[in-house]
């Protein structure tokens, strides 16, 4: 049970999707216009996550070396497609306010990733446990981004008024929200801070003389992506 | 006609696929150090996501649409256009040798372009015929040319500037982004 837990910590905190890797910024920059929209991809992505790590790791040995790529975008994509059929059924709202980008969860890194590197070598159960640690720690990343983004955007929490609104015509003083965190700009403003403060960590730490783990993230060039980027179908003259 | 011309300086323009729609995010961060890179690889998109866009549709229209299995619109994309990419790639290794050279490297990078997959769900969302869907595609991906160019382009002056220590590399290029945002939404009154 050791190695489970070990897996949970790893993907929540050690290699946390959002904040360590910079994995599937797409979503993350998309969808975090609220708290509530962070929560609702995250636990789609975690949900979507989990199964395609346990039946991979199921197939590991059945799936031949040279197709794996496209069995693996297979299973994933009919995950994302019964993930999008139930929440269309249960929580229309949700679904038509992450819109595109369910689908889209097909093209994550995150999860052809964690595929590639962890579920095709690795028994079931640990993989399962990896799954919910790595979506774990993306909710959470996507959660707190916007939580920062509707708090400063609209005063909000979930959806609920945190701070009382100014209203000048009836000279009511308070609040006035900084509608741009809530508009695209917003996005790239409140990821720009969340690097700068990587990087600061890192510098420090660097300064300290301890050893940092590069970030494989897409700011390093998304070639760095591993399983993501490279050929989907075998042509016979990689050089692999 | 006029409906055809909305769609594509909407989809290029007002409603740019990487900075209002977070598609594509990935190129745009990572190979815009200089602006021949960038304009290889905008071309590369521009080239890939149209035959995209024409494909899917096809298949949307002739092929899922009658047998009624037009849930598996994910599934079947994903794989049309992982193989129409490296299709394409063998194509023009083949034929232009000359065009592969240009774009070659940056083709392969195309397959989990989320913009390619993303276009191809818009035109069906939105209820698109192979034309306008097409249109759309074209109106796309100039779209993501223009603002991975014009990003190169200030990313090349950057290299000259003081930027603070934490907000070297990926930072300050999202500041410039989120500024360039900014100057998109300029256009949104424009159809």
């Amino acid at each position: 049970m050791n190695g489970c837990m070990e897996r949970i910590y790893n993907g929540l905190i050690k290699e946390n999707p959002t904040f360590v890797l910079m994995l599937g910024m797409c979503p993350t920059l998309a969808v975090t216009t609220s708290a509530t929209n962070g929560v609702g991809m995250g636990l789609s992505t975690t949900v979507v996550l989990v199964l395609s790590n346990m039946l991979i790791s199921m197939l590991r040995k059945v799936i031949p070396d040279s197709v794996r790529m496209p069995a693996f975008i297979v299973v994933v994509a009919s995950f994302v497609t019964i993930v999008q059929f139930l929440l269309q059924g249960f929580v229309p709202s949700l679904y038509a306010s992450l819109g595109i980008y369910i689908p889209l969860i097909v093209v994550n890194c995150i999860i052809l990733g964690r595929a590639e590197s962890y579920a095709s070598k690795n028994p079931v159960l640990l993989s399962i446990f990896d799954g919910i640690g790595m979506g774990l720690g993306f909710t959470v990343g996507l959660t707190a981004i916007g939580l920062v983004r509707e708090i400063i955007g609209s005063g909000k929490v979930f959806g609920f008024q945190l701070l009382p609104l100014a209203d000048v015509a009836a000279g009511k003083s308070g609040y006035v929200p900084v509608t741009i965190f809530i508009l695209a700009p917003g996005a790239f403003l409140v990821l720009a801070g969340l690097t700068a403060l990587q990087n600061k960590v890192k510098n420090n730490a660097a300064k300290k003389g301890k050893k940092v783990r590069e970030a494989s993230g897409c700011g390093e060039g998304c070639a760095s992506c591993g399983g993501c980027s490279g050929k989907v179908f075998p042509t016979g003259n990689e050089e692999e | 006609m006029k409906e055809l011309l909305i769609i594509a300086i909407g989809s290029a323009i007002v409603n740019n696929v990487v900075l209002s729609q977070f598609l594509g995010i990935c190129p745009f961060l990572g190979v815009s150090k200089k602006v021949e890179t960038a304009s290889g690889m905008g071309g590369a998109v521009v080239f890939v996501i149209t035959i995209a866009s024409f494909i899917t549709s096809l298949i949307y229209k002739f092929i899922l649409v009658p047998l009624k299995i037009d849930y598996l619109q994910t599934i079947v994309f994903i794989l049309v256009i992982a193989a129409l990419v490296q299709f394409v790639e063998m194509f023009l290794k083949k034929a232009m040798p000359s065009l592969y050279n240009a774009l070659g490297v940056y083709l392969p990078l195309i397959t989990t372009n989320c913009a390619v997959l993303g276009v191809a769900l818009t035109n069906v969302q939105k209820d698109y015929g192979i034309l306008a869907g097409v249109i759309n595609g074209i109106g796309t991906s100039v779209g993501f040319a223009i603002a991975i160019v014009i990003m190169a382009g200030i990313r090349e002056k950057i290299e000259y500037n003081d930027v603070p220590e934490s907000f070297k590399g990926t930072p300050i290029v999202l500041i410039t982004a989120a500024l360039m945002s900014i100057a998109f939404f300029g256009f949104s009154g424009l159809i």
